[in-house]
């Protein structure tokens, strides 16, 4: 295998194809699909990805975003700026309900609030819109419970996932047939690593959120975290004083519940370099991930993605 | 944050290409895992990923305190429980699905497929093989070779998987014995050259302890071979797929306005060049490419594997399912043989109508012919009538339109097809294609100018077939006899098949096993229809003992034109007259394939006529048919 042979693909770019084959196929399979759009680095890789598979038609769906209102400003700000720069429709959906009884992760805990405000927010605007299929960003290398999933992931029509009873996914064939109700969650990005999706970012200059880049930010150290106090909202604890440290996000979801990085990388080759580096996985600053070992199976149970 | 000038100055096609985009590309191993339970798989893929420091701090730390909560290997990491991630799966110490998981060194990248070893979950064994180049097939070294080992290697054979690594585990359990190393080696090599499998390296292993895993051990000095990653490292996969015909099988057409029209796919196989002649499957029409469309820019060269958009310089219809082709034609058939590997739980009906997907096709599918089962213990090929979960065998499907298709051993992708139950939208088998069964690309239909309405007008009576099924002595022939006569009475025009007097002559090449029990009806099937097209009333008399084959002759002709009628009349009744002495014969086990005896006679369902052979005699029986036709006008 040494010997590179011209004509086949790299790694990177086959991991291009099989998404932008996956994206077309729930294109032509469904009635009306949706794609997830969380802002976030997967999520820019998938938008970049929809734009080459339907080229140069637009994606053949809109972006779907999940707002739980605890969203870092910055992402909101870039997230409509995307959305006018590539002409894209943007739906945005937030759980009315948990926004009348002010749910938030301070004074309800990690679990209610991403309950009330991703997963059931989640399930309300797939049922409002009648969306067949929502295509997400997950990877198969976040968790192990990920690792387990298909690449068409069959719902009930209650959202649930089956775990034990997964369609059997042979070479490249899926089967997407549905009853009424049910439903279909896409996760072209399955096979990526986190080092791919950094250096795909790099190889093909995909904007993300600035806030993978480092800067001096106004942090707090909470439970081993660095949380970034990103507005007013955000209460602290006695004896608590925002500090401004140079530091950065592998990841990133609402601002409470994600720790973020001492870091000086700056660009992208110093994030890859770093990210090859690094002795700890990207979930580690997803606080709730923490909440016990099966948390997240359990959450894609009920019907979180 | 200016990445984009690396590609500026190249064409878009080095962009692609593996030495111009990233020098230090590693290549990437697709691994399976696969073995019985407890044979160690999900320990062995926890301590390669463990040994290839692939394991974050935090990772670590949380199989520390699942090991000491959850683990079965002591005080020591459970090296298991990295792959193991399903609450279900930690609670019953087993693996239930997949688990697709991803490491490298410094030579190769590697997806491993982490497959479950219970039967009742072969179906992701399976599916896991369908995606690997190379298999690690784990064997206890206390248990050898056992039956699940056999049926996992039956299905690594069948889906192509060339490669195969025999980790022999808990060689430790064995006193790092090289005897029985030996011994365990020889036996799967014996069993593997029989499967066709041409590549076989053994590895006696301690997973747990990480023996021959990452490095050699110590503690096996006799073994001279390399290590499990020596040889993941090493091994040459490259499976020759080079110089193959392209095949582009259209996912979708993108239109985005009425100036572009191009049609969107990914490269199954072979590469294309701007200008080459492409034909577009199943209509056979014929175009150029014009342009490979790219959101990078237009390519000179679309390349397998790649996902493109194709313009063709002509107004060629094509639409998602069909399939650019160029060189060796790809078959175009609506009757193919295949082999299944069944995964649902509901037993495979004969007859019954699946949705096939293969490429981007669905097309419905009847399975027309069980012919065999493979026996995983002996690798024989048994007779059966269905196929349990978990069972390969051998069948010919009839398709509702005819399928682009190559055979799988020539192209996995156009050759590999999935069937779907319909009404619960479960997959229940997966299918790989060995050949057409045919060819209606090169036989065209002869018009001919007098047809069936003429000739029935002439005869005055609309032409069917009664088709008499019933155990042997039931009574048909007698049956079919007088109603024939009783036609001629009346006028009318007729034939008569009888399944005995043709197995004298146009049949006398087939014997009674359930294969040629199906080219029999085929073939008699074929002669009634000339017949119909002469305009007679056809009488068939045939035991014709499986519901599948006599749907498949229902549907060889139009609606009205096959009258079912069951001759029934029970087995004790027709045992007692045994007109040719053949129950006798087959109670003493002189005949074999005896419908009734050891073999099953499947009565129709809802048959047109059925006749009670014990309560009416012929005459009535006879006279209660033409008065059906009657009734029908059929005359």
């Amino acid at each position: 295998m040494a010997e590179p042979r011209p004509l086949a693909l790299s790694h990177l770019r086959r991991l291009e194809a099989e998404s932008i084959a996956i994206m077309r196929e729930v294109a032509a399979e469904f009635r009306k699909p949706v794609m997830l759009y969380s802002i976030g680095k997967d999520s820019s890789v998938l938008l970049h990805l929809a734009m080459k598979a339907f080229h140069p038609a637009k994606p053949p769906f809109p972006l779907l975003h999940i707002d739980t209102t605890w969203k870092f400003r910055d992402m909101i700000a870039f997230r409509d700026q995307r959305v006018r720069e590539l002409g894209l429709d943007l739906l945005v959906h937030a759980n009315p309900e948990g926004i009348s009884q002010d749910i938030n992760p301070f004074a309800h805990g990690s679990a209610l609030y991403t309950d009330v405000m991703k997963t059931q927010a989640l399930r309300q605007a797939l049922d409002i819109h009648g969306f067949d299929a929502a295509i997400g960003g997950a990877r198969r290398d976040e968790e192990k419970s990920r690792a387990k999933e298909r690449i068409f992931s069959h719902r009930s029509v209650t959202h649930r996932w089956d775990p034990k009873n997964q369609r059997p996914e042979l070479w490249n064939l899926y089967n997407t047939l549905l009853a009424p109700g049910e439903s279909m969650r896409v996760f072209p990005l399955s096979n990526w690593t986190e080092l791919d999706v950094w250096e795909y970012i790099q190889l093909e200059n995909i904007p993300i959120v600035p806030l993978y880049f480092a800067s001096l930010r106004p942090v707090v150290e909470r439970d081993g975290a660095l949380i970034m106090v990103d507005d007013e909202r955000m209460p602290l604890q006695p004896g608590e004083a925002p500090q401004w440290r140079s530091i950065r996000f592998r990841t990133l979801g609402c601002y409470p519940l994600t720790g973020a990085t001492p870091s000086t990388a700056s660009d992208l080759s110093a994030i890859v370099r770093e990210m090859t580096a690094s002795r700890t996985s990207e979930r580690q600053g997803r606080v709730i991930d923490r909440d016990s070992a099966a948390s997240m199976e359990r959450k894609k149970v009920e019907g979180y993605f | 944050m200016t990445v984009h000038h690396a590609i500026i100055g190249r064409t878009p096609e080095a962009a692609w290409t593996y030495a111009e985009d990233n020098a230090h590309d590693k290549p990437t191993l697709r691994l399976v895992t696969c073995g019985s339970v407890d044979d160690g798989k999900s320990t062995l893929v926890g301590r390669l990923l463990y040994d290839s420091k692939m394991l974050l701090d935090d990772q670590l730390d949380a199989l520390a305190s699942d090991s000491k909560v959850a683990g079965t290997a002591g005080p020591a990491l459970d090296f298991a429980l990295l792959v193991d991630g399903l609450q279900a799966e930690r609670e019953q110490g087993i693996t239930i699905d997949v688990a697709y998981r991803f490491f490298a060194t410094r030579r190769r990248r590697f997806v491993v497929a982490d497959t479950p070893g219970h039967v009742q979950y072969t179906r992701n064994m399976a599916t896991g093989a369908s995606h690997a180049d190379l298999a690690v097939v784990l064997i206890d070294a206390r248990k050898g070779v056992v039956s699940q080992t056999r049926r996992h290697s039956h299905i690594l054979a069948l889906l192509g998987v060339r490669h195969v690594l025999v980790a022999v585990n808990k060689m430790d359990l064995v006193g790092f014995d090289a005897d029985r190393f030996t011994t365990i080696s020889v036996a799967f090599r014996t069993m593997a050259e029989q499967l066709g499998i041409a590549d076989v390296q053994c590895v006696p292993v301690a997973a747990r302890d990480g023996d021959n895993v990452f490095r050699t051990s110590g503690r096996m000095p006799w073994y001279s071979g390399p290590s499990v990653m020596e040889h993941l490292e090493s091994v040459d996969v490259a499976d020759g797929i080079e110089g193959r015909p392209f095949r582009f099988p259209v996912q979708w057409v993108n239109r985005p306005n009425a100036e572009f029209r191009g049609f969107s796919g990914r490269v199954a196989s072979g590469t294309l060049r701007c200008g080459d002649p492409v034909v577009v499957h199943p209509s056979g029409r014929r175009s150029r490419v014009s342009g490979i469309v790219t959101a990078d820019g237009r390519l000179q060269q679309a390349i397998s594997g790649q996902s493109v958009t194709l313009l063709l310089a002509d107004e060629v219809d094509a639409s998602r399912g069909d399939v650019l082709t160029s060189g060796t034609p790809p078959m175009v058939a609506d009757h193919i043989a295949a082999h299944l590997i069944w995964f649902d739980d509901e037993a495979m009906r004969p007859g019954r109508r699946y949705l096939l997907k293969s490429g981007t096709s669905s097309i419905g599918a009847v399975v027309s012919a069980m012919k065999h089962r493979v026996c995983i213990d002996t690798m024989a090929q048994e007779t059966a009538l269905t196929l349990e979960a978990n069972e390969i065998g051998c069948v010919d499907l009839v398709l509702d339109r005819p399928l682009v298709c190559d055979a799988y051993r020539d192209n996995r992708d156009l050759g590999s097809f999935i069937l779907i139950d319909p009404f619960n939208r479960r997959t229940v088998a997966a299918g790989l294609i060995d050949a057409p069964l045919r060819r209606p690309a090169n036989i065209s239909w002869q018009t001919i100018d007098i047809d069936k309405s003429v000739r029935a007008r002439l005869k005055q009576q609309k032409p069917c077939v009664l088709w008499l099924t019933g155990l042997s002595g039931a009574g048909k022939s007698t049956i079919a006899n007088l109603v024939d006569r009783r036609l001629c009475e009346l006028g009318r025009h007729t034939a008569l098949l009888d399944g005995d007097n043709l197995r004298h002559g146009i049949n006398r090449d087939l014997g009674f096993s359930p294969e040629a029990r199906v080219e029999n009806i085929r073939r008699v099937t074929e002669i009634a229809a000339l017949f119909v097209d002469a305009g007679l009333i056809t009488l068939v008399s045939l035991i014709s003992p499986f519901r599948a084959e006599r749907e498949t002759a229902r549907r060889r002709f139009a609606t009205g034109e096959f009258i079912e009628v069951h001759v029934a009349t029970p087995l004790a009744a027709c045992e007692a007259r045994d007109p040719k002495g053949l129950y006798k014969r087959a109670r003493a086990g002189e005949l074999s394939n005896f419908t009734g005896i050891d073999q099953p006679y499947e009565a129709p369902e809802t048959p047109d006529i059925t006749i009670d052979g014990a309560a009416l005699s012929a005459d009535e029986a006879a006279e209660l048919i033409v008065r059906h036709l009657r009734e029908h006008h059929y005359f």
